[in-house]
Order: structure tokens, then sequence, then C-alpha cells
């Protein structure tokens, strides 16, 4: 598939009462602004890639001349790729465009054509969508992807399609530059006037090899199947995907709700068979102007439960943007693990199962990382000295400090006045929060060392002081009377 | 036909309230006799809202206190149940070594910790559908009729017991409301600090008699027999329950 005018397309989507005059996009190259792209109308004029900016504004004054944005390219083409799935799992930006205008897409269809009532119809469902997007297209079908790119961009219109094995007569026809080959090199192949690939057969190999390199013959191997070029796919194939296309673009939440039900019941077919149940589930919503959306859930744990992985869709499903209407669903596993059956089967009555169903709905609407179990982790700091673990994990027997700890634990410790009569006595009053606490009673002190690696930190000496009106607090002092600096007093936590 | 009595008609008002009868519900005893005793259930019913409640001085500076009874409930509710209890908090998760002393350990407490205020409730609703759990506490600054209805609905339906850590307005629809303070302890003749003490008072409770709500204990938290128990009476500390003349 080529699209002949990508850069100038793109630009007249946004501007489609420019599309019928030229437009041509520059880039500085070989001392001078050139010509990138044209656009059709610009083509007419006899414009051409390749000539310098002010040529092209010469023959055609009217011209309006854009920078080139191939980055920007590029990401259009990806977005083809993508979109392109909805016909095969292998598709491919074809990143080879050196010298050729436009941009391409390899799509491989072996064993899909079937799906949509054969290699035809899928190449005028093909066309006819990209068109409608405002594309220039051209496409075309044969056995192996050099042909079908000679044939695509140099081939017969009338007939796209290559039947089966003749490729090497069709190609013999087409002018050099079909090959797939730098201009440099098929410049040199003009002027020693092989005009026609067939012209290139005809001349022995070695000699092929000998004169131009390896490449000239690789690409005509390629092209003519001897030699296998694998399409690498966009996307790494899944192998657990379901989709479903409407004739009429959706839109309302509610339909699209009962489509994902549906996909939901005939993944969990599939996977019930393989015994395996998802950990992520991706759900592409694909749109009438060829964007989509992507919604992606995470369970705790593998399930194929239709109910709850629908639950758990509830909440981003409420963010699809329909935008004209969506025109196909795609469900995708991209994570599986394995399931029994009987865990299957007991979906709703065993206390585990609920469960991890509850932590499945947290966690995708709260975030994952946003719930833990708390463990004791061997550290003499306060704050250090708990660890979080994932929820659904089951935690060792563990013991914590045998010692007295607050209920609350100030992420940070907050700074106090404190006054203390003597050294390593806890203090008779501290000034916290503009409040003027009066100690009553006080037990201390608990000295907790910082690891031996940790050289910023310094001793900490822990009181658990009660004022005058029973509250009780966690209060320290960091480095000690009579040192370098004088002592300073925190509060870390409150005791029940 | 005879009129009903006044027990009749207590039990046809907390059947409209949603409550089931003393003697049909699931009840968690939180193991004080003093308290449980005064409860009409002999403990926690289940399925419902409670609402513990810190006292919090006129100078405004919080104390730890309710945090302790709650996890203290919470274990309770776990060890009964032999399932885990859900606490959302609010701003930072409750220090976990601190709530282990109440035995809340490891194995019973998941901490989720919402990024936004909103989505504490729906967490708590989320986790009350949940008959995996043992009970679900939320940190709240007030919950209005319809959140705490929502609560209490929903925690009705599972059987699963709903706490709120709440330091707002009152909740409207809880079963009981218990009000929590830090009172000084007790010196123990070595100097230091003495065992936790707390003021409990339980200022509200459905279906005890108009003017019958309004208990208040001085409480001890004993780390060796890991056991909250009635200060026994000393000078002039009060020993039997008292009368608040707050209504609930």
């Amino acid at each position: 598939m080529w699209l002949p005018h990508l850069a100038t397309d793109r630009l007249s989507r946004n501007d489609p009462a420019g599309r019928d005059s030229p437009l041509a996009t520059i880039a500085p190259g070989g001392g001078a602004h050139r010509v990138l792209a044209v656009n059709r109308a610009a083509r007419a004029l006899g414009l051409r890639p390749g000539m310098t900016a002010a040529d092209a504004q010469a023959m055609a004054p009217a011209l309006r001349t854009v920078p080139a944005d191939p980055a920007g390219d590029a990401l259009l083409l990806e977005h083809w790729a993508e979109w392109a799935i909805r016909y095969t799992p292998w598709t491919c930006a074809d990143r080879w465009a050196d010298g050729i205008e436009g941009g391409g897409l390899w799509l491989d269809i072996t064993g899909c054509a079937h799906l949509f009532g054969g290699e035809d119809k899928l190449l005028a469902d093909l066309v006819r969508r990209v068109a409608r997007c405002g594309f220039a297209v051209r496409a075309a079908v044969a056995d192996t992807p050099g042909a079908a790119w000679a044939w695509t961009r140099f081939g017969d219109r009338a007939s796209p399609i290559l039947p089966p094995n003749t490729q090497r007569a069709a190609l013999a026809g087409l002018p050099v530059p079909a090959l797939r080959l730098p201009p440099a090199v098929a410049a040199t192949l003009v002027r020693l006037g092989l005009r026609v690939v067939g012209e290139v057969m005809a001349i022995p190999r070695p000699a092929l090899a000998a004169r131009f390199g390896p490449l000239v013959t690789a690409r005509l191997d390629q092209a003519l199947g001897t030699v296998d070029e694998p399409i690498s796919p966009k996307q790494p194939p899944v192998a657990h995907r379901v989709h479903l296309a409407f004739t009429e673009p959706i839109a309302r939440t509610e339909d699209v709700t009962v489509a994902t039900r549906h996909l939901l019941e005939r993944l969990a077919g599939r996977l019930e068979r393989e015994r395996l149940g998802v950990r992520r589930l991706e759900l592409a919503a694909f749109r009438l102007d060829a964007s989509a959306q992507r919604l992606v859930i995470g369970t705790s744990r593998p399930s194929r439960d239709p109910r709850h992985l629908l639950r758990l869709l509830a909440e981003p499903l409420s963010g699809l943007e329909a935008g004209f209407g969506i025109e196909m669903l795609r469900l995708s596993a991209l994570e599986v693990g394995e399931q029994s059956a009987e865990q299957a089967g007991f979906v709703g009555t065993s206390l585990s199962d609920d469960l991890a169903g509850l932590l499945d709905s947290l966690g995708n609407r709260l975030g994952f990382d946003r719930m833990a179990r708390l463990v004791p982790r061997q550290s003499h700091l306060p704050e250090r000295a708990v660890r979080r673990l994932p929820p659904e994990a089951v935690p060792a027997a563990e013991s914590w400090s045998e010692r007295r700890r607050p209920v609350r634990l100030f992420a940070r410790p907050e700074p106090v006045e404190a006054m203390a009569p003597v050294p390593d006595a806890p203090p008779l009053l501290f000034r916290w929060r503009r409040r003027t606490h009066r100690v009553a009673r006080a037990e201390g002190p608990e000295r907790l060392s910082a690891e031996w690696w940790r050289q910023d930190a310094q001793d900490r000496d822990y009181y658990c002081v009660e004022d005058e009106a029973g509250r009780r607090f966690w209060l320290f002092r960091e480095g000690l009377y009579g040192g370098a600096a004088a002592p300073r007093w925190f509060i870390h936590g409150l005791f029940p | 036909m005879p009129p009903p009595s006044l027990a009749e008609l207590r039990a046809r008002v907390a059947a409209l309230e949603g409550i089931r009868p003393a003697e049909h519900a699931a009840v968690a005893p939180l193991g004080v006799a003093e308290i449980d005793g005064v409860l009409p259930w002999g403990g926690l019913p289940l399925g419902c809202l409670h609402e513990i409640a810190p006292v919090v001085l006129p100078d405004g500076v919080e104390d730890g206190a309710a945090e302790g009874f709650a996890a203290l409930a919470l274990a309770r509710l776990a060890e009964r149940a032999g399932k885990p209890v859900l606490w959302v908090a609010a701003s930072g998760p409750p220090y976990a070594p601190g709530l282990a002393a109440f035995g809340l350990t490891p194995a019973h407490l998941l901490v989720v910790r919402p990024a936004k205020a909103a989505q504490i409730l729906w967490a708590m609703e989320e986790g009350l559908h949940c008959p995996a759990l043992a009970g679900v506490l939320g940190e709240t600054w007030g919950v209005d009729l319809t959140a705490g209805r929502r609560l209490q609905l929903a925690a009705q339906a599972s059987g699963v017991p709903a706490l709120l850590l709440n330091r707002g307005a009152a909740a409207r629809t809880a079963v009981t409301r218990w009000r929590i303070q830090a009172v000084s302890s007790a010196a123990p003749l070595a100097g230091g600090l003495g065992s936790w003490r707390w003021r409990v008072e339980l200022s509200r409770c459905r279906g005890r008699g108009f003017g019958e709500d309004g208990c208040v204990w001085l409480m001890e938290w004993s780390d060796e027999a890991h056991r909250l128990g009635v200060v026994a009476p000393s000078g002039d500390r009060p020993a039997e329950p008292q009368r608040s003349r707050r209504a609930g």
C-alpha cells in the first residue's frame, strides 16, 4: 500500500479548502531549499520532488511551500500501520523511502484475505477507507513484498492483484526504480541502457553483482521470491486477540459495553481451552477517522471471568471518546498466566477470588501501587522499618519491634523547640505547631542509629512523652549536647 | 389486642432503621465485659456502620487514641472471622508497628491510600461489597447523609462491618459512635510512662433507649495481658459506667 502524497495530504487534512491548490514541502539540501513532496495540483503543473524551491516557485507562482516535517510524516505512517492491523496482525511501515515520494505500508495478508471476502474485496475496502480520510492511495497484492512494492508504485492500476507466480513476467516490464534501489544505483542502471527490470534480469548474476554490489541481485531475489523477505510486524503478535467490526459505527457507551462483553465472552472461551487467564488486557477502539484509543487494565492474578473483567473495564470505558463513531473493537490479552479450570468454576464463591476481585477493582481505579500490606523491615530507623508488599502477597510471620511504637508516624519529623534540663534527659516542655506542651511523664531515651552506610544520618535519642492533657508524643533529639552543633529536637509520631 | 410492649416497639423501630433484632444479628464482641454488657447485641453488630471519633481538645492538637481503638476493634473482627480488614487511609498510612501492638498483624491488614479524598468513600463501598473482608475502615472528615446511608446499606447487604475514623461531623446513619480520648497514664513506681489510658465514650448507640446512650469508661490497654480493661476504681475516678448528659 502506497500513499504517494502522504506529506501534502497530511497538511491538507487540516486545510481542506487548499486541497486543490498547488502545495509543496521543502527542506534544505544540496545548497538550496529543495522540494521534498508535492500534491496532485502541483504535480499537474510539472513540479517534481528534488527541484529547488526557487525553480518550483518560478514555474508555479501560486505554489504554497511548507517546511517538511519528516518526523510527523513518519508518525502518521506508524498510525496507518497500526490502523491496518484491522486487516492483518503483520503490518509494518515501509522505512525504505529513499528517492520515492510518499510513504508505504507492508501488510502480510497471508491467510487473512478470506475474512474480507477475498483479496480484491480486502484491497477495495482498504483503498476506500484510506481515501475517505483524504489520502491518495494505491495498493497492490503480490506473492512477495518486493513485487507488491513494485506493483503498487509502477504497476497497472487496473489490475492491482498479481496472480500467484506471475511476478517474474509482471516485473519484467516495470522501470528499474521498481527494484527498490537507491537513486544513484538506479540512475547508473538507466545510464547503461537498462530501462526495465526485464533487462536487468537478463544480465548474468555474477556480472551484476560484480558491477553493482550485492544489493541489486538481492532485491531481484526478494522480488521474485527466491529469497524470503519477512515483514517484521509492528507489534509482536498477540496469541489471544478477538475483534468485532460494526457495519454501522457505534458511539453510545451502552453499545460499547455490550460489544465488549461479547468480546470478553469469546476471549474467555478461547482462554479456557488453554487453561489461561489474563494478567493484562487491552481494549482498542478504532474510530471512523482512523484513530484508535487503547484502554489497558491489569489483574492481580490471572482471570478470564467476563463479568469480572467487564467490571474492571467499566471505569476506563467511561472515559472512551467515540468521536465520529467506533467501527471496530479489538480485545487483546497482552499478558496471560495459567489458570486452572477449577479456579474458573468457582468464581464468585471462593474467598480468595472475591479478594482478588476487590484488589483488581481498587487497583485499576486507584493505582496498584496505592495498595499494600505493611511488613517489617530490618532497619533501626522508624521511617524505614516498614516495607510495602503487594496486597496479594501472603506475608511471612515476622515480628515488629518489641518496643512501644506510635500509631501515627509523620512522613517527615517536624522540628520542635524543646527545653531539656540536663543532657540525656527528656524535655520539660516543648513547643510544637505554636502550642506549648508541658511534659508530665516521659520514658526514654531509646537510642536508634542509622545504618552505618548512611553517613548523613545521626544517632537519635527517642523519648516517649506525655503532656499534661494526657496526649502522648514520640520526640527525638538529634545530636548531643556539648557537640559541635547544638542538638535539635523533632516530633516524629503520635502514640495511642 | 394488648398494646405492644416497649421492647416490641423498639424492635420495630430498629428493623425500620435496618438493624436486625439483637438476638439474630451477627456480633463481634469487643472482649471487654463492661462494654459488651452495655451494647444491646452483646458486642459490635456486623453489617452496620460504626463511627470512631477522636476527641480534639480546644488547643486543636490530636492524639492517636482513636487509631488505637480502631486497630483494636479491627483486630477483633479479623481474628474472629479469620479474614483481613481493609484500612482506607486518608493522608499517610497508619504506622503498622503501632497497630501490630493491638493484634492487627500484616496478615490481617490491607492498606489502600487513594490519591483523592473523594475516592475514600468509593474505596470503602467497594470493600464493603467484598465478603472476603472482615471489616472496612475509612478515614474521613465528616460524611453527609447520603454517603453515610450508602455505607450503611452496603454493610447491611454483605454483613461486612464498616468503621469510620471520622474527624468531622458525626455520621447520622451510624449505629454506634465512639469518642476516644487519650488521658494521662498512671505512672509506674519506677517512673516513666504507664500503660495507655483512654477515655472511651459510647456517645450514640441505636437500640438503646432514649437517655440510655452515653456511657463513659476509663480504660487501660495492658501490653502484657493484651487486652483492654476498665481501670480499677482508684481515688476520684469513676468505676461505674457514668451517665452522660449528651444525647447522641
